[in-house]
């Protein structure tokens, strides 16, 4: 049966106005996720830079500079996801509990496979030198936490692609099946091109504040450093002018319209063709010059990003405010219906106490 | 009822949030707690004596602990929300929109303490070489460490309580009478000492490998660090027993007062016993680390340990043992049902407000009685679908069907081989509230419990495990009217 379910709310008042857990929701989501591309971009640098340093050693060095920031950024991401997991349980308390029951082995899941990416993450920055002769096992375990890097976001992607249709919640069985509803892989695309665009980014942030000598110890100039910052940061975000429309595309149609998505979407696009252009430009300027564009850029992609947490919250709201309407519904009648077995209950036994003492 | 039910039928729901829980208990108390204040000590002692000694070891351990603390402990603390929103979304939902401020607090706070455990553990060596005042003030950061890691303790003991006993909550509706319910202070009192206690028996283990044996220092830092656990290990006894004594009163509303209080005296007893115990284990080991470190093998430190992995243990279960049957003492019952809603699922029955049911896969069909006609097995198999439904959602979140603490385990002992007929497991479920004080009674009507009887039964020749949402996905009731458990005559002459 495809019926559309109508589960009930809880029924207890909200803690706050929607709109200030809306807004703890969506900011420190942000947050959360900028630390998470710096992760993940990190680990996926790392790998590439230490296969390069097979043949260059400075190239392993780089990789080691790259592998010592995960460390932090890692933290950060984790611990900076809570608050906003915590938003959602609240606002969309049924979606998400939902999406995380149909998916339930996975979901748990994220738990080990995460420890297992920090633990190996420790191993193999804590212990780069001293498996200096075991050079393929140490990028075996670089490659590992990346795979680990780039599946566990999947998870997370399913469940929050699934919570939105509650006309799938009967047909889906498991994760896997989840994975298959449309939109997940064009967003996951979208998500994993950011990552080494954003930790492009974050590089040049790191190598601009460096002083002379540890720019020294990796065997680069600075200028090189900060122009292959850009490069990570340009390229992928030229590959998102194709990947974000198709992701854009590719949403489920919603009951109610979504053309202020679209207008946001829109701008965000607009944004991001002055700042792919800026990046163009910072990794053709000299030594000299390299740079001066960095602030500009950063706010832009700040904007950018802020657009398109936006323009994914109010699509999010389009998908489920007609059903969330329902739930409402649903979960009032519930409750007069409580109320009144209830009333009806107490009338019973004050009768029988009654019948009793008569 | 309004969530697909996740379901682990071979170790049982609650032993996944057991596991993650304990796990993230010992490292919060042991390794965050209790050690982040011994650590600031160590290094603001090295720093006061001039001994680098003291500064080389209290960083072997900090790295131990930063280790740790970051991936598993961060890791097990997100996935207690985790597994507690798919085992009990009820609950996990209900306490969040009370305690939301609480918890956004509390993440704040975690949010400084990883900050600081960050900042702490990588820039040591760096401010360390810099001098004196560099020193000093990485020394100050390493107590608000200790303090901001104590906070984020504190503010989840008040939830913690809550959930055994909300106090004045249920009649003044407001976060602040639900955070200042009556077991609040002493469980805290009590988890304080016990941390320090922890991470000084830890730390003392840990001395043994990061110092040689010849090397007076190991002396030195196991007499240090075992006179602080001296100072805290009696405040453990002190503070339970605050604690333990405050519990009647919490638990006296949940539980029938003759068989509860029996049960309580055999765990006060024992929690007596073992808190005796552990706090003696721990004075002769460290009263023998201080007067004969060099005969001190690794693993006699080991023992205390275990003594107080086991009291944290006995002392954990109280939760457990105080709010039953409840999940939310008075408010809501360990199956994820409201107290209030019980009138109505009782007269209209759990199924008839179901949105979900539980598909039975085709091993789950098997062992039906030999002879059935097709249309006899078809009805059969309807009731069975049925009795399926209103026990995943009555009780699996505490039961399993073959497992770990399994319905059919409990059903074998009472009724051994004989057959489980719906007359006889449906009379005993019906009142086995009073003679079992911890479970709640069936929330269903008297046609749902014909029901589970009839796939009580079939369970006892039907040993397939019983799938949950996350494998299987769930079916959408349609209309409420076709899942009413109003039968129909098929399904009653099959229940019969």
């Amino acid at each position: 049966m495809n019926a559309i379910p109508v589960p009930r709310d809880i029924p207890l008042p909200m803690p706050a106005p929607e709109p200030i857990l809306i807004g703890v929701l969506v900011i420190f989501f942000l947050m959360h996720i900028v630390f998470v591309n710096f992760m993940v971009g990190g680990a996926l640098l790392t790998f590439w830079y230490q296969l390069r340093g097979l043949k260059e050693k400075r190239f392993d060095d780089l990789a080691y500079e790259i592998a010592s920031t995960i460390t932090a950024n890692k933290s950060i991401a984790v611990v900076l996801g809570v608050g906003p997991l915590l938003a959602i349980n609240t606002i969309y308390t049924v979606y998400f509990y939902t999406a995380n029951a149909l998916t339930g082995a996975f979901w748990i899941s994220i738990i080990p496979l995460v420890i297992t990416a920090f633990v190996l993450t420790y191993v193999h920055k804590y212990l780069w030198h001293q498996m200096e002769r075991m050079k393929w096992l140490h990028i075996g375990l670089a490659a590992v936490v990346s795979l680990l890097f780039l599946f566990i976001p999947l998870i997370f992607l399913t469940n929050i692609n699934l919570m939105l249709f509650p006309e799938k919640w009967g047909t889906v069985q498991g994760f896997f099946s989840a994975l298959m509803l449309p939109n997940v892989f064009a967003r996951y695309a979208h998500f994993v091109l950011a990552c080494p665009a954003m930790t492009g980014l974050f590089l040049v942030w790191l190598f601009r504040r460096k002083d002379d000598a540890e720019i020294a110890a990796t065997g680069f100039e600075r200028t090189e450093l900060i122009r292959k910052g850009y490069q990570w940061a340009f390229w992928p975000t030229a590959a998102q002018f194709v990947i974000g429309p198709i992701a854009l595309l590719t949403l489920p149609e919603t009951q109610e319209p979504i053309h202020s998505v679209i207008a946001v979407f829109g701008v965000a696009i607009l944004v991001s063709l002055g700042m792919a252009h800026l990046m163009f430009t910072e990794t053709r300027r000299p030594a000299e010059t390299i740079g001066k564009s960095f602030v500009p850029i950063c706010v832009m992609m700040l904007v950018v990003v802020g657009l398109m947490g936006t323009g994914r919250h109010l699509y999010r709201e389009a998908a489920v405010t007609p059903h969330r309407e329902l739930v409402r519904a649903k979960t009032a009648d519930y409750m007069r219906k409580v109320d009144e077995a209830n009333r009806q209950a107490a009338t019973a036994a004050e009768g029988s106490a009654e019948g009793v003492s008569q | 009822m309004d969530f697909p039910v996740f379901h682990l039928d071979f170790l049982g729901n609650r032993y996944l949030i057991a596991g993650i829980a304990i796990l993230h208990v010992l490292i919060n108390h042991g390794l965050a707690v209790g050690m982040m204040p011994l650590i600031a000590a160590m290094e603001w002692y090295g720093h006061k004596k001039q001994d680098p000694r003291w500064d080389k070891l209290a960083y072997k351990i900090l790295f131990v602990c930063f280790l740790i603390t970051t991936t598993v402990g961060a890791l097990t603390g997100v996935g207690i929300w985790f597994s507690v929103s798919l085992v009990n979304p009820y609950s996990i939902a209900s306490l969040i929109r009370v305690f939301f401020w609480a918890w956004f607090t509390e993440w704040l706070v975690f949010v400084t303490e990883v900050c600081l455990i960050l900042a702490y553990t990588l820039t040591w060596k760096k401010w360390t070489a810099q001098g004196p005042e560099s020193k000093k003030r990485h020394i100050r950061l390493g107590f608000a460490l200790a303090f901001a890691s104590w906070v984020t303790m504190a503010i989840i003991v008040a939830i913690l309580g809550f959930m055994m006993d909300p106090g004045n909550w249920l009649t003044v509706n407001s976060f602040w009478t639900g955070v200042m319910n009556p077991l609040y202070i002493p469980q805290l009192a009590f988890r304080t000492p016990l941390a320090a206690t922890m991470a000084g028996i830890i730390a003392m283990f840990l001395i043994l490998f990061f110092t040689k044996k010849q090397d007076q220092f190991r002396n030195d830092a196991l007499r240090a660090v075992g006179l602080w656990t001296l100072a805290f290990a009696p405040f453990v006894l002190v503070a339970g027993w605050w604690y333990y004594t405050s519990v009647p009163d919490a638990m006296k509303d949940n539980l029938g007062v003759s068989l509860g209080t029996l049960e309580f005296v055999d765990w006060q007893t024992k929690f007596l016993q073992i808190a005796v115990i552990t706090v003696v284990t721990i004075l002769l080991v460290v009263q023998f680390a201080i007067s004969r470190p060099k005969l001190l093998p690794k693993v006699a430190l080991v023992v205390p340990f275990v003594a107080i992995l086991w009291m944290t243990g006995h002392f954990e279960r109280v939760r457990e043992f105080i709010r039953k049957p409840y999940v939310i003492g008075q408010y809501m019952y360990a199956n994820g049902l409201r107290v209030e809603d019980y009138a109505l699922l009782q007269r209209d029955g759990v199924l008839t407000y179901a949105t979900y049911s539980n598909p039975l896969t085709e091993a789950e069909k098997a062992e039906l009685p030999n002879g059935l006609s097709e249309p006899e097995r078809t009805a059969r198999l309807e009731a069975i679908q049925k009795g399926k439904d209103v026990f995943m959602n009555t009780c699996t979140r505490c039961h399993t069907g073959h497992g770990v603490n399994s319905i059919t385990g409990h059903l074998q002992r009472m009724f051994g081989d004989q057959p489980w007929t719906p007359e006889l497991t449906a009379g005993y479920i019906e009142s086995m509230h009073y003679a079992q004080p911890y479970m709640p009674p069936f929330p269903g009507n008297k046609a749902e419990l014909q029901l589970l009887g009839t796939y009580l039964q079939h369970l006892q020749q039907n040993k397939a495990p019983i799938p949950g949402a996350q494998s299987v996905g769930v079916i959408v009731s349609g209309a409420a009217a076709a899942r009413s458990p109003e039968m129909t005559n098929q399904t009653e002459a099959a229940v019969q």
